[in-house]
């Protein structure tokens, strides 16, 4: 299912949008055309699940979405702003300002408190004061139950507790879009609920689009909308 | 600490501890040991620099320029006169020294200028005899171009002031002829013979000159060495010794005479200094260059593991630049901590160098290490640091932001 919306004053209703993608993976024989022409949009306040077999595109499809890879063919729009073609710093603006990614093995950086991970995003977009960062952190680990535990390293939380300081890290920048590649792949069931609940109410609360992929058929079908990808395109 | 790169640096570098105080202790060995052996070289070069200022003065005034046809076409040329120095003739000595010192005095460099004659002798004392060269010299003009009122070891100056027929001996000489302050000893030359009294011994810890010169009242010396005018060369000293070059070429274009700088007079010996302090100079880059090197690994090895941290930067925003620039100050921290370190370590081993002791006499004396307090020496010590340490760390910082944080995540990083 691809859902478009009409655009409205305030911007398109889709926060993420992608025509015609392709790109292939590898060098010489050993080169793989992963995605093979895939489009897809993913409007505001709404949950995206990509499932299918390992290998059929998924997390390449993400990494793209996120702009942390480049096509070798297709557009990508972020908040109506096509970014495929721009160059390395525009797409690593949008990236810190439009998109917060969650990864299957959190990606804490282990040196820094869980605070520290949070302001980091913030740090970087320097939008907000030291004092204003500072108290938005402390918000998004209270909303994730973490409000306890913020001055703890990263080293000194449970995987499941990582995992959600990776989703309040994600969010510090309020992103429009949300990109999760298996952000309950490594947690156990208890932690999965978790962790899925916090993402889809956080970023409902907020209008942000969410998409994540997954192996979960559990954690897919309480999304909002469910693609199922295989051999490099939706089916 | 306010810049997120500058935070990230910090933490990454202390998270690597062991590699971190590794290229922590070779910057501050190599800042260190750059100091040390800037300071004694140098110290020596300066001390003989000092010592041979304070004998010979700055510039020697010497022989008259006889101007032939092709001098007088040179000269029209400017500097080119002295390029053509072999179209010079000279007249040995000074014909009118009184004329030649005011206008030396004329020139804002000069500090003092003095007269002299000078002349081969014999010394007889009641042990032996000795060859050695009578200096007649005015005590006031000759204070001012000389260090003779630092070098009186024995007897005084004044001693040598209020006696006309007193007599200044080096120190070797003394020895020599087994003279002692208020001994008798006759000076011959030319057939003539005088009878003079040793006022005062002196040393200068230049061995030649302790051994050889014997200083008199300049009509003395002229009544001595049958020269009732002139002199045989003008010493002067400068404010500025340094400048004495550009000075005696001045002064030579000037005055036509045969002007010869400090620099020149003792070429060969301030070349043995260069070569000294070049190679040694050379030798502790090498510790600098393990600085770097170890600077290099440690980078390195931070890059390798903390690629994924390098993506999870990247994904939230941070550019290519930033992570350079994390590295950049990892190399900047170390660099900061080892340089300030360093320049303590080398101020320190310095002064426990300079209480070493060490007898040197021959063309300076000294009892102890000679060392240099030169700032210049910790700026070229930190600069050298910092130039080698940096493009060392330029590699790795540069590997680090090529990363693609699609490849990391992927998990096909290179």
């Amino acid at each position: 299912m691809t859902s478009s919306a009409p655009a409205s004053a305030a911007g398109p209703a889709w926060a993420l949008r992608c025509r015609g993608l392709h790109r292939h993976l590898g060098e010489g024989e050993g080169r793989v055309h992963v995605l093979k022409g895939v489009s897809f949009e993913a409007e505001r306040g709404q949950v995206y699940a990509i499932v299918g077999p390992s290998g059929c595109g998924k997390s390449t499809l993400l990494y793209l979405l996120g702009l942390l890879d480049r096509p070798d063919e297709g557009e990508i729009e972020i908040n109506g702003r096509r970014m495929s073609n721009h160059d390395d710093a525009a797409r690593t603006a949008a990236r810190g300002e439009h998109i917060g990614f969650v990864f299957q093995f959190h990606f804490l950086m282990l040196e820094f408190t869980a605070l520290e991970n949070v302001m980091m995003p913030m740090r970087k977009l320097g939008r907000l004061a030291p004092a204003a960062m500072r108290e938005r952190a402390h918000a998004l680990l209270d909303s994730v139950g973490l409000g306890a535990k913020t001055h703890r390293l990263g080293t000194q939380l449970s995987g499941g507790e990582q995992q959600r300081v990776a989703i309040a890290r994600a969010l510090a920048n309020q992103p429009a879009i949300l990109l999760a590649d298996e952000p309950t792949g490594n947690l156990d069931v208890r932690n999965s609920n978790l962790v899925f609940d916090l993402l889809t109410r956080l970023a409902k609360d907020n209008g942000q689009a969410v998409v994540l992929v997954t192996h979960n058929p559990e954690i897919a079908q309480r999304c909002d909308v469910t693609r199922p990808m295989r051999d490099g395109l939706f089916v | 600490m306010t810049s997120p790169n500058l935070r990230i640096a910090y933490r990454f570098l202390t998270a690597k501890k062991r590699a971190m105080v590794m290229s922590l202790a070779c910057t501050i060995l190599g800042v260190g040991l750059f100091i040390v052996t800037q300071a004694t070289t140098s110290g020596f070069e300066r001390f003989f620099t000092k010592t041979i200022l304070g004998i010979n003065g700055a510039i020697r005034i010497e022989d008259k320029i006889q101007d032939t046809m092709r001098s007088m076409a040179a000269a029209g040329g400017g500097d080119s006169h002295f390029a053509r120095r072999d179209g010079v003739k000279y007249i040995e000595g000074i014909e009118e020294p009184q004329a030649l010192m005011a206008a030396v005095r004329e020139f804002p460099n000069v500090r003092g200028v003095s007269a002299v004659v000078r002349g081969n002798v014999q010394l007889q004392s009641a042990f032996k005899l000795e060859d050695a060269q009578v200096f007649g010299i005015r005590l006031e003009d000759h204070v001012r171009v000389s260090d003779l009122a630092e070098q009186v070891t024995n007897g005084s100056l004044e001693d040598f002031r209020n006696s006309p027929t007193g007599a200044l001996v080096g120190r070797v000489l003394a020895d020599r002829l087994q003279l002692a302050v208020g001994d008798s000893l006759v000076i011959s030359a030319r057939g003539a013979s005088r009878r003079v009294q040793v006022a005062a011994i002196y040393e200068t810890g230049y061995r030649e000159v302790d051994k050889t010169n014997v200083y008199l009242h300049q009509p003395e010396a002229r009544s001595l060495l049958k020269r009732p005018s002139g002199a045989t060369f003008l010493q002067i000293s400068l404010h500025d010794p340094a400048r004495a070059p550009q000075d005696a070429a001045r002064l030579e274009q000037v005055l036509r005479h045969s002007v010869k700088p400090w620099q020149e007079r003792e070429k060969t010996w301030l070349a043995v200094f260069r070569a000294l302090r070049i190679s040694t100079m050379i030798t502790v880059s090498v510790f600098t260059l393990i600085a770097s090197l170890a600077m290099f690994n440690t980078l390195a090895m931070i890059v390798l593991e903390k690629t994924k941290d390098i993506a999870i930067l990247r994904s939230m925003g941070y550019e290519r630049r930033d992570v350079t620039r994390i590295f950049l100050w990892q190399a900047g921290l170390v660099l900061a901590v080892g340089a300030v370190a360093g320049a303590l370590l080398g101020a320190a081993v310095t002064w426990l160098v300079a209480q070493v002791p060490l007898p040197i006499n021959g063309i300076f004396k000294t009892d102890r290490f000679i060392v240099t307090w030169d700032p210049a020496h910790y700026a070229g010590a930190v600069l050298t640091a910092v130039v080698m340490v940096m493009v060392a760390s330029l590699i790795p910082a540069r590997r680090a932001a090529r990363l693609e944080p699609g490849d990391i995540v992927r998990g096909t990083a290179q």
